[in-house]
């Protein structure tokens, strides 16, 4: 850390140089924030003021007061989908997690043969839901998918119309579109990690295993927080592949906050209590992007101190 | 796309693809041309939306060609959308006065909803003074989705799509048994198809709306068709009438039978899983819209040209209150007037509406497309069907059609959409046998008259 502080005393010294040039590339950022301010800021307001009126989406909208917020809040179903929302969020989570990492860790590797597997991995990431939702439901089809059609019997199984099975389906169907993309953030994570450091522990008599706790676990604490933040706020909007592959059944056991907030507004006409839901899902989101900030600290330079 | 059923129904009804022409049917994707004018409700002629999608667009444009070539001075315009495209769009434009002079529609919940929005005119004089002859031509029961508060705001028009219940001759020869002639014989056919492998009823009940069919007939012949109308018409605590109850659950104990094939609540009827259960011979029965008639012909090989397929009405239920001849379905499709558009529009609309949509030539393209058109004439054109299978299968749906003392629309396309969805809901999970019957009245009695 000695060569930093010439460094920042040479940054204090022209303070005010370097202010006035970022004031004047400050318009630089207007486009974007212009659309940000369109496409972000403006539907958000919307919704909340949309979530206190009473709306059909034909009529006129009339005002509601808090009852959208009283009647969701108090439906019993309510309960149930952010049960459902938060049970697939961290069975994902789970699943995901330890498969990316091992495989990121594995294809960080420089042999060719690795980076032909790489490709072969990253092919679910590039199907979009809807295509591998509908796959997956012709495949497990009881009577026409895959166990019906190769007489295996086990897995000729009612999968999408039995409670637990189906929320097992969702999770590894997740999954599997999902770990290619992680384990592209561990690949780049471990790749982060200096060779000296392994050097270093081989000589010191480290196996791969202890390497693999000692140096490649804690080396990555940044990229588990990048990438489960990635996972678990992107789970609060799982919806097409849901939709398409049990739309939220059998019965409601697959019911997520995303898709019960679809069904309120445009199945149901219910543009109100759907809002209600929108609102909700923000505000879960942003607390789960806080916590998860929270956890990996708030520095980001300490991570290679030890090189 | 996939749970709707009100886009299935809406994609397939009315095409009910039967025929050889009608090959194609079924796959062909609806072309998308979206709107290109603003024309709105005002100021610059009558305007017409409506679907996209073969054979109906073919027709259509061929109605609106043969008024704009009679009459030069009011040509109607035309804008085609395709289904989900149509549905957005033609509510937002009704709610912002951007509507179109005539709106093709479903009848039902929705009309419903334009009435209340004071958005369509009121045609019940029209009809019965000036129009009394096509009025008359119309299958009365078509009149019901029409209706609101007595007052007519739509005219029937297009095709009769009932749901019929199919059967495999096959099945039935493989057991030594007869088609079921009563709800009790169904419940007894049950353990003998199971005996011999092979599941009693196909079902694909992951689309919710093919279990409501079930309903809708065991209401029915159970109860009348007054029960239903009473949970249409509001009336408090009407889905717990008993013969209602009575109803649910006896379709629990269908299902507690193993009435059905393993795994329907998983089986999309989108993916017509449920049609090929049928004519693969693994189920024996099936309740679905008459619809499905060109989707078996097409993929079942020789299932219905070698004469494999039988189909009835739904059978009573004895000692129950219902008329057997009563049918459930789509009862057609329907053509309103904005009540925003000017004097010169709406007389434009109504003359093509009185000149051109059940006019000879339309009656006999419907007919030759494989359709019922919603008019007795159809009778007329049956006799130029030259296949025998078609031929049979055309006077079967037209004499359901028109026989019937009472031809309910579909539940959830009759009721308000908010009420639809919780019904969807809920039959979902009667299915699934997590609610019992008194459960589902009572959430149900909840959504009534919203």
């Amino acid at each position: 850390m000695t060569a930093a502080a010439p460094t920042v005393a040479k940054v204090a010294g022209r303070t005010t140089s370097r202010a006035g040039r970022s004031g004047s590339v400050a318009w630089m950022a207007l486009p974007a924030l212009a659309i940000f301010l369109v496409f972000g800021i403006v539907p958000l307001v919307g919704v909340l003021l949309l979530s206190f009126t009473q709306w059909d989406g034909l009529g006129a909208i009339h005002p509601a007061g808090i009852s959208n917020w009283r009647s969701v809040l108090s439906d019993p179903g309510l309960p149930h989908a952010l049960f459902v929302t938060f049970e697939i969020m961290i069975l994902s989570w789970a699943v995901q997690t330890p498969m990316s990492l091992l495989l990121g860790v594995f294809l960080a590797g420089r042999q060719r043969y690795r980076a032909f597997l790489a490709v072969l991995y990253f092919v679910p990431l590039l199907l979009s839901s809807a295509a591998i939702a509908i796959t997956y439901k012709a495949l497990l089809d009881p009577n026409f998918g895959l166990g019906a059609g190769l007489h295996l019997d086990f897995l000729a199984q009612d999968w999408l119309g039995k409670t637990n099975l189906a929320i097992g389906v969702v999770i590894f169907v997740v999954s599997w579109q999902f770990i290619p993309f992680h384990s592209l953030i561990y690949q780049g994570g471990v790749r982060q990690i200096p060779t000296t450091m392994y050097e270093a522990a081989s000589i010191d008599g480290a196996g791969r295993v202890r390497q693999f706790f000692s140096i490649t676990l804690p080396q990555l604490k940044y990229t588990i927080i990048t990438s489960s933040t990635l996972m678990v706020v992107g789970s609060l909007t799982f919806f097409d592949l849901i939709f398409v592959l049990t739309a939220g059944g059998p019965g409601d056991a697959t019911r997520v906050l995303a898709l019960d907030m679809y069904k309120r507004g445009f199945q149901a006409n219910l543009m109100g209590p759907a809002s209600v839901i929108a609102v909700l899902l923000v505000l879960i989101g942003l607390a789960l992007a806080l916590i998860l900030r929270r956890l990996g600290g708030s520095t980001t330079a300490s991570q290679q101190e030890g090189a | 796309m996939t749970t709707s059923r009100r886009n299935f129904l809406r994609l397939t009804a009315g095409s009910a693809a039967i025929a050889a022409g009608l090959s194609a049917c079924g796959t062909s994707g609806p072309k998308s041309s979206g709107s290109s004018s603003e024309a709105g409700a005002t100021g610059s002629g009558a305007t017409y939306w409506f679907l996209t999608g073969q054979p109906q667009q073919a027709i259509r444009e061929a109605q609106v060609k043969r008024f704009n070539d009679a009459n030069p001075d009011t040509k109607l315009k035309t804008n085609e959308f395709q289904n989900d495209a149509f549905k957005q769009k033609i509510k937002t434009a009704i709610g912002a006065g951007q509507g179109p002079t005539l709106i093709w529609g479903w009848g039902g919940g929705g009309l419903k909803a334009y009435v209340e929005a004071g958005q369509v005119e009121d045609l019940t004089d029209w009809l019965n003074k000036d129009q009394a002859e096509l009025k008359s031509s119309i299958f009365p029961s078509a009149f019901t989705a029409a209706t609101v508060n007595g007052k007519i705001y739509a005219v029937p028009g297009e095709t009769v799509t009932p749901i019929v219940l199919f059967y495999d001759k096959r099945a039935f020869e493989k057991i030594g048994a007869e088609p079921p002639k009563s709800w009790q014989d169904i419940m007894s056919l049950v353990p003998r198809f199971n005996e011999k492998g092979i599941a009693p009823f196909s079902l694909g009940g992951q689309s919710r709306w093919t279990n409501m069919m079930w309903l809708e007939f065991l209401f029915d012949r159970i109860g009348g068709s007054e029960v239903f109308q009473n949970i249409f018409d509001g009336k408090k605590d009407g889905w717990s009438d008993p013969s209602a109850l009575k109803a649910l659950e006896e379709m629990q104990n269908l299902i507690k039978a193993n009435g059905f094939i393993k795994g329907f609540s998983s089986i999309t009827a989108d993916s017509n899983a449920d049609q090929a259960l049928l004519y693969t011979g693994k189920a024996a029965m099936m309740l679905h819209g008459a619809w499905t008639y060109g989707g078996m012909k097409g993929s079942g090989k020789d299932f219905v040209t070698g004469g494999h397929l039988g189909y009835m009405n739904f059978p009573p239920y004895e000692g129950g209150k219902g008329d057997p001849s009563d049918t459930v379905g789509n009862p057609g499709q329907y053509m309103s007037i904005s009540a925003k558009a000017t004097q010169a529009e709406k007389d434009t609309a109504k003359k093509f509406i009185a000149t051109n949509t059940l006019d000879d030539a339309t009656v006999d393209a419907w007919v030759k497309s494989g359709s019922i058109p919603v008019v007795k004439s159809a009778k007329d054109k049956l006799s130029s069907i030259t296949d025998k299978n078609d031929a049979e299968w055309l006077n079967f749906v037209y004499d359901t059609a028109a026989n019937a003392k009472n031809f309910a629309q579909s539940w959830d396309q009759a009721l308000s959409p908010t009420a639809a969805e919780t019904l969807l809901d809920n039959i979902a999970k009667l299915f699934q046998l997590s609610i019992s019957p008194q459960q589902f009245a009572d959430s149900m009695n909840g959504v009534i008259g919203k």
